[in-house]
């Protein structure tokens, strides 16, 4: 069952377009992964789902979001209130920051509580613990009445988690929840947001820039290019079968065991910027399979099923 | 302050710290003691034994109705700190809210907001407070709205300045995106942690509100007779000057002592918990 549906979605800040015609869905016990280099729209994505544009002084300029049958685009800054947390709540970047440096772990997690369920205090400390302990923090009773910076950065992240789970929400969009964190506890955190979603039936939007996440974690996946969507597919399809070429350049980055050294690789350029995206296919300056017409013309979303692509050469075979 | 008794007992084990802190301790218990500690009324005349000089009955000697001059510095102390601390602390508060609100939404209030406290700023605190008594009257309260409105300037963009270095911090944009209202996150988080460096601020104020008050007080235009007030005191003893010079010394030993001892502690205490450069940021 669908529970987030988006299609064509624009948006602009100020004259700038950082999203251009961006669709995808997420089904109900979905993991999907958003993945991109910096600056291809994955945060501006989050942010627009959770009606958080006017904060940075962008609004939607085209395009539809529903959730659960709820129009996003129209929806009114109060009745968004209520969707935040209690139905869609967000995982932002960095757990180092993500709590308030001045009140204690447990009165965090509280008030999320409090706020969305109206909880007493007991009931809602009962509750705070539970989820800490699911969250697999060790002495959860004391950690409760701990500040942040009694924390390491792993166990803050789990708070975090746990704020985010306060209030049973339905969709989780975790903005790459494990990019400040050392390997061994983003594959903990990695793991433990997989069984969040298999156990209680969760819808998670994990945006990454990690392919290795996106194959531990992803039942499918969008792939980001400069504000568009490149190409968008299962897990098992984009590894088995990437059809856009910088699908086939991301995959190509992941770091493999047993290879010589030397022969790790990256994708030669960068992200245009925002102010001089090119003509035609934006990946034009980057791609190795450009020809005349990709400097001309946007190539068409070519969609099939559940999974699209949008170049004008997909059909192209190259080996990955 | 995630920890005020630890951060109380390093100001006060250096020797600045626990000088300045017993001083003012001596004055606010004066000030909350008066009729326990004075030895006699404020009020009470004795012309035949007016201008006395100190001595064991009347250790600072007495004043030109014959009143103990001591017993009226020390309840003169309960008038300067009363003034000194409610006008400081409303001005914190509406500061703190006024400050805060303009910094966190921003746009066409925080330009308002902005434009109004930096018109009050350019004129000195000492002509605000006397075009508000021209309007309300002299006494003791006109003196403290006064007090409050011309040092509400400096805790608005003090706390302004905290709450733009503070909003883009990323538990905001956590607790927004966890549904949290922005009143929520305004009093509840940001606030709090931009209080310190503000109560900070509003103690080292506090000694500039009791000199206020206490030039006032000399124009007449404070505390009103017989309410003991140092300024005032001060003011009469300037006739008494060559004949009973002590009128006007100790009252002036008391508002130099006290504000000199405000301004030392609320030294330490930004010396304590590192906060100058945040102090500069308004």
């Amino acid at each position: 069952m669908t529970l987030l549906s988006i299609r064509d979605l624009s948006v602009c800040i100020g004259r700038l377009r950082p999203l251009d015609g961006i669709s995808f869905n997420l089904d109900k016990g979905e993991i999907l992964g958003v993945v991109g280099e910096s600056g291809s729209g994955k945060s501006l994505t989050a942010t627009s789902i959770m009606g958080l544009l006017p904060l940075i002084g962008g609004k939607v300029l085209k395009g539809s979001m529903y959730f659960d049958g709820i129009d996003l685009t129209t929806l009114d800054e109060a009745s968004y209130r209520r969707l935040r947390g209690r139905r869609i709540a967000l995982i932002s970047q960095n757990p180092m920051t993500s709590l308030d440096p001045i009140v204690r772990i447990g009165a965090q997690i509280d008030q999320m509580a409090s706020l969305h369920l109206g909880l007493s205090p007991q009931k809602a400390r009962a509750r705070s613990i539970e989820l800490m302990e699911q969250m697999r923090i060790p002495q959860a009773a004391t950690v409760y009445g701990q500040y942040p910076h009694q924390l390491s950065g792993g166990m803050k992240q789990r708070i975090v988690v746990a704020m985010a789970l306060a209030a049973d929400p339905d969709l989780i969009i975790a903005d790459e929840p494990t990019t400040a964190l050392d390997v061994t506890i983003q594959a903990q955190i990695v793991q433990i947001l997989i069984d969040l979603v298999r156990e209680r039936g969760l819808a998670l939007m994990l945006i990454t820039h990690d392919m290795g996440v996106v194959a531990q974690a992803c039942d499918r996946v969008v792939v980001l290019y400069a504000g568009r969507v490149a190409e968008s597919n299962s897990v098992e399809g984009i590894f088995a079968e990437p059809r856009h070429p910088y699908t086939r350049a991301l995959i190509r980055c992941i770091p493999r065991g047993g290879q010589a050294r030397g022969s790790l690789v990256g994708i030669p350029g960068v992200v245009p910027r925002v102010l001089d995206y090119p003509r035609g296919c934006r990946f034009n300056p980057r791609c190795d399979l450009a020809q005349p017409i990709c400097y001309t013309e946007t190539p068409p979303v070519h969609a099939d099923g559940s999974a699209a692509v949008a170049c004008h050469f997909s059909e192209v075979r190259a080996h990955v | 302050m995630a920890q005020p008794m630890h951060t109380l007992v390093r100001i006060v084990s250096t020797p600045r710290g626990a000088v300045s802190g017993a001083i003012l301790l001596i004055v606010i218990l004066c000030a909350l003691l008066a009729s326990w500690v004075a030895p006699y009324s404020y009020d009470i005349q004795n012309l035949p034994g007016a201008n006395l000089e100190p001595s064991a009955s009347h250790l600072l000697g007495t004043d030109e109705f014959g009143r103990d001059l001591l017993s009226r510095i020390i309840y003169g102390a309960r008038t300067s700190l009363a003034v000194g601390f409610t006008s400081i602390g409303a001005s914190v508060l509406v500061g703190l809210v006024l400050g805060g609100a303009a910094g966190y939404f921003g746009g066409a209030f925080d330009r308002s907001v902005t434009a109004i406290v930096d018109l009050t700023w350019s004129f000195p605190e000492i002509l605000i407070a006397l075009i508000l008594i021209a309007i309300a009257g002299p006494g003791l309260h006109s003196t403290a709205i006064a007090i409050s409105i011309a040092y509400l300037a400096q805790f608005t963009r003090l706390t302004r300045a905290q709450i733009i270095g503070l909003k883009n911090e990323t538990y905001v944009e956590a607790t927004i995106g966890l549904g949290a209202s922005h009143g929520h996150v305004l009093f509840q988080h940001l606030l709090p942690n931009a209080l310190t460096p503000v109560i900070v601020a509003g103690m080292l104020a506090t000694g500039d509100a009791i000199i206020l008050e206490a030039t006032l007080g000399f124009f007449g235009l404070g505390a009103q007779p017989p309410t003991p007030s140092w300024g005032a005191m001060m003011s009469s003893g300037t006739a008494q000057i060559f004949i009973a010079p002590w009128i006007i010394i100790f009252p002036g030993v008391a508002i130099a002592g006290t504000v000199i001892a405000i301004n030392l502690f609320g030294d330490a205490i930004i010396d304590a918990l590192d906060i100058r450069g945040k102090l500069r940021e308004s």
